[in-house]
């Protein structure tokens, strides 16, 4: 597929700038992963585990099998090739072999004429199934004597940072808050899909809506026993992603079915299968201990997080690493001990989702940061402007913050913002009570609240990995004049990257016309689409890529047309179809194309490091800062809230295409307001119990006020344009400052997300906690499966 | 069992259509009309929304058999030969779009609403759209894209 964008002479950096995928999208001709086919083709289907926790000690398949329509069914050992994957370990079966250690992990696969047959042939395998104890909750998986998940024990990772001396801090006000989080889901609209051809040659193709291709493959191949150039991987249409394609879904099974059957296979999740066939965000326990001088500087903070990773890897090791180093808060703090523990249990497997661990200690800092200003009798913005992070400050990890740290100016944006006008509480319309239609009171209950949050977040991958991008671009004489061509593996998922890359082109280039190719396997790794890396990761290759095209065509100029030969003056630009050196006119670029440029660039971040023994490094790449304001009204008598306004503040470095950076902010924004008000996968002794939109609640159009967004544009120093990655940004502070609001309302303590009606109607008190869980002996601060030599080729921690 | 119906103005024919098929399946996998959208099939998400007789529907929830001789509207019959529908239009430069699953079921509700409140209010833009999930834009741009639809259309909707 081949989208083609010809708008000319507008469309570049910085300007507003419609999808290039906008009109496709409209009008239902845009092909997603669950709209492909293939003749003659066959269903897949997946035969999952009821059980969180399972002996499997038969399967008997023979009514499958005979089934009429069915062409295929397999179990563990049709696995022809390796039979474990993950993203940082291997240790996720294909199919399950003689257990099972989560709800939904898969067991069988089918392939069957139709989708109905299939689903009805998982249903006639019998599995001999021998329950077994579940470790379902995350302080008892520390517990002696708890079930072990994995050969070296429930614990998956720990991280252990310690700046300055904490032990010895002297503080005046002291102030001490646990809180929870719940599991989020991204609740993508598009199913997990896919479609799996096999190939003449004995390899596959399959087509797959993911977010990083090439990673898919370095884990799919191993797998299929196939060398990694015969599984060639092109990207299908994305129905948004949010973390949850960051891992295999059904990448692998299609392909075993078609290869096992010689005919196309089609896979695509139903909403429940969804649920439970992706991964989620990682539930959270946190204890944070504050403490302050009598003149309100914050002189320590120690902290206490227990992720629940669920049953396998998947990046778990990463999420924990990101949320060690963001658990003191954007705030210079000069003393800071933080212990972070992953544990497996056997929940559904926790991995990527939009914040990658700065959400939930995002929750809790802020919820302390109001605290402390209560018991200090300051005004809480007051109290972060007071601390907020700038450029050159120290993080708890030893990093010197040297990019942009515009904070201070984030939380006076969202101070400075208009507030809502608000409605008397008698003789509204009735959809502009909170519950709307379900609101049977006159008001008399309802109180406002206004609540501040500010949060932070890593651009592009940490802790060492360098995460490299590639892009081609090409320049030639096409039929309506010089074309731009752009080839990169980096992936659209409706967050509108592709639509930046044109603009890029066309900024660099000095041409209208720009055609992007669909990504795949045939081109360079781009690394994943994710950590809010590819607009400074894919659009630093395009733009290193446009650049060689410019010399190149500077070096035949020189030749061809300038005469004497000598260097052309700087600067040598090419713009509107021209080259121009030193403000003059040298060439039309179409008279420097007899042969097309075509150049390749390959885009690295600068280096970062590890943890060191006490959690110092030079860990991540560059931060992106933003800070929220939320103004709510809540019913108290029914626990029902309204959120009137939001403001987002966003660290932007340089907004790209407004159009499409407001809607990542509302969208992302949106995201953590569902996180603070509905969004949760509840589980019940490791069972899932809400896989369904019914069930799983995401906001709606009544649910989500209007968003202001502010952008603060202070160009990070080294980072093409001086941009910042905004996707997870808007995620990270929205649910704090959302809780705060309610807090603020209702005078509750509200330290659990997400807040229920009983919450704050006061028919459930704050979540209790006997304190922290003891450190737990670890080898080291990287995963524990690392010194057990269960590391495969996968190492990178995003 | 064999269906029989109209689909954007043209007569169509399903030789064999199962017992428990919807009208989603139906447009989807017999006709190959993917532009509407299967994200939820459980009529909590609007994706899937056509007209049928008229009227909106969420065409997961109908079953095949009802839609017999029946006249169905999909996104697919909105836009011209040449021309975009001023409800799609409105939503690609509004920026209402980004993963896109949502927008043909949003484009239909929108399309809906337009022609019975041609100048909708928020509060009613916001009611009639309750039933269509997205979940990346958080909303506010569709809320754009039906002012912007609302002014070219308002007056002299065709539909």
């Amino acid at each position: 597929m081949v989208t083609t964008v010809t708008e000319r002479a507008r469309g570049g950096v910085g300007e507003s700038v419609v999808r290039v995928d906008a009109v496709a999208k409209a009008t239902g001709t845009f092909e997603y992963a669950s709209d492909l086919r293939a003749e003659p083709m066959l269903w897949g289907a997946v035969l999952r585990s009821p059980h969180p926790h399972a002996l499997i000690r038969h399967i008997d398949v023979s009514a499958a099998a005979a089934l009429p329509g069915v062409r295929a069914v397999l179990l563990a050992a049709d696995v022809p090739g390796k039979r474990t994957f993950g993203l940082n370990f291997d240790d996720q079966p294909v199919l399950a072999e003689g257990i099972v250690r989560y709800h939904g992990e898969p067991v069988a696969l089918v392939a069957a004429e139709t989708p109905a047959i299939a689903h009805e042939a998982t249903k006639l395998i019998t599995v001999g199934w021998e329950p077994l104890a579940a470790v379902t909750d995350m302080e008892d998986a520390l517990r002696p004597g708890a079930p072990q998940l994995h050969d070296f024990g429930n614990v998956l990772r720990h991280v252990h940072i310690i700046h300055g001396d904490p032990d010895s801090a002297e503080a005046d006000v002291w102030v001490d808050g646990y809180y929870e989080t719940g599991m989020q889901d991204q609740a993508a609209l598009g199913p997990e899909a896919g479609l799996a051809i096999p190939a003449p040659d004995g390899g596959i193709e399959l087509f797959v809506a993911s977010q990083w291709l090439h990673v898919d493959r370095e884990q799919i191949a191993p797998c299929l026993n196939l060398p990694a150039d015969k599984v060639r991987i092109t990207l299908a249409g994305i129905g948004g992603a949010f973390g949850a394609r960051e891992d295999i879904h059904m990448q692998i099974h299609a392909c075993l079915l078609a290869l096992r059957t010689g005919r196309p296979v089609k896979m695509s999740f139903g909403r429940e299968e969804s649920f439970l066939g992706h991964v989620h965000r990682h539930p959270s326990r946190i204890w944070l201990r504050h403490g302050a001088t009598r003149d309100g500087r914050l002189v320590t903070v120690d902290a206490r997080l227990l992720f629940d990773g669920g049953a396998y890897t998947s990046s778990s090791p990463a999420v924990l690493g990101n949320a060690g180093t963001f658990a003191a808060g954007p705030y210079e703090v000069p003393n800071v001990r933080i212990e972070g523990t992953l544990v497996f249990t056997n929940n559904p497997p926790c991995g990527a989702m939009r914040g990658f661990g700065a959400p939930q200690v995002c929750f809790a800092h802020e919820a302390q940061m109001d605290k402390l200003a209560a018991a200090l009798h300051v005004d809480p913005v007051e109290l972060r402007l007071r601390h907020a992070l700038r450029t050159g400050s120290v993080l708890p990890t030893g990093q010197v913050l040297t990019g942009a740290a515009p904070v201070r100016e984030l939380i006076e944006r969202c101070v400075r913002a208009p507030m809502p006008s608000l409605q008397p509480a008698r003789g509204r319309d009735q959809l502009d009570y909170p519950g709307t239609t379900g609101n049977v009171t006159r008001g008399e209950g309802i109180r406002v609240g206004i609540g501040y949050a500010v949060g932070f977040k890593n651009t592009a991958f940490s802790e060492g990995f360098d995460d490299a991008a590639t892009a081609r671009v090409t320049l030639s004489r096409g039929a309506d004049g010089v074309v731009a061509e752009i080839r990169t593996a980096a992936v659209e998922m409706g967050q509108g990257l592709t639509t930046v890359l044109t603009q890029i082109a066309r900024t660099e280039l000095g041409v209208g016309q720009v055609v992007l190719r669909t990504a795949d396997t045939s081109m360079g790794n781009a690394g994943s689409t994710s950590a809010s890396r590819q607009s400074m990761m894919a659009g630093g290759a395009v733009q290193m890529a446009c650049h060689q095209i410019r010399d190149r065509l500077a070096e035949r100029a020189r030749g061809r047309f300038t005469g004497n030969g000598q260097p052309l003056p700087d600067p040598v630009e090419l713009r509107d179809g021209a080259l121009v050196a030193g403000g003059e006119w040298v060439a039309d670029v179409t008279d420097l194309l007899d042969e097309p440029a075509a150049e390749t660039a390959v885009y690295h971040h600068r280096p970062t490091t590890g943890f060191d023994d006490a959690g110092q490094g030079d860990i991540h790449v560059t931060f992106t800062f933003a800070a929220h304001r939320a103004v709510v009204e809540v019913d108290t008598e029914l626990g029902i809230a309204r959120v009137l306004q939001v403001v987002a503040a966003i660290d932007a470095g340089k907004v790209l295409n407004p159009l499409g950076f407001e809607g990542q902010i509302e969208g992302g924004t949106a995201q953590g307001l569902g996180f603070a008000l509905m969004e949760e996968l509840l589980t019940e002794n490791g069972v899932v119990r809400n896989p369904s939109f019914t069930d799983y609640l995401i906001p709606t159009f009544l649910d989500m006020p209007p968003v202001l967004t502010e952008a603060v544009e202070e160009p990070d120093p080294g980072v093409p344009y001086g941009l910042k990655g905004i996707g997870e940004a808007p995620t990270i502070s929205s649910t704090a400052a959302v809780v705060a609001a309610l807090r603020d309302a209702t005078g509750r303590e509200l330290n659990r997300a997400p807040v229920t009606p009983d919450d704050l109607a006061g028919l459930r008190p704050p979540r209790p906690t006997a304190g922290p869980p003891p450190v737990p002996d670890v080898p080291g601060q990287w995963p524990v499966a690392y010194y057990h030599q269960q590391v495969s080729t996968q190492q990178q921690l995003m | 069992m064999k269906l029989r119906l109209t689909v954007n103005g043209e007569p169509r024919e399903i030789g064999e259509v199962g017992a428990d098929e919807s009208l989603l399946t139906v447009l989807r996998d017999s006709l190959g009309l993917t532009g509407t959208k299967n994200a939820c099939e459980q009529g909590e998400c609007g994706s899937c929304s056509v007209y049928l007789d008229g009227g909106l529907v969420c065409s997961c929830l109908v079953p095949a058999g009802q839609a017999e001789g029946a006249d169905v509207g999909t996104v697919e019959g909105l836009a011209g030969y040449r021309d975009l529908d001023p409800v799609q239009e409105a939503f690609a430069q509004a920026g209402a779009i980004q993963c896109g699953f949502c927008t043909p079921g949003l484009v239909m509700a929108v399309h809906d609403l337009l022609r019975r409140v041609p100048d909708p209010s928020d509060g009613q833009i916001r009611e009639a759209l309750a039933g269509n999930l997205c979940r990346c834009t958080g909303y506010q741009k569709i809320i754009s894209a039906v002012r912007l639809a609302a002014g070219r259309v308002n007056g002299h909707h065709g539909y």
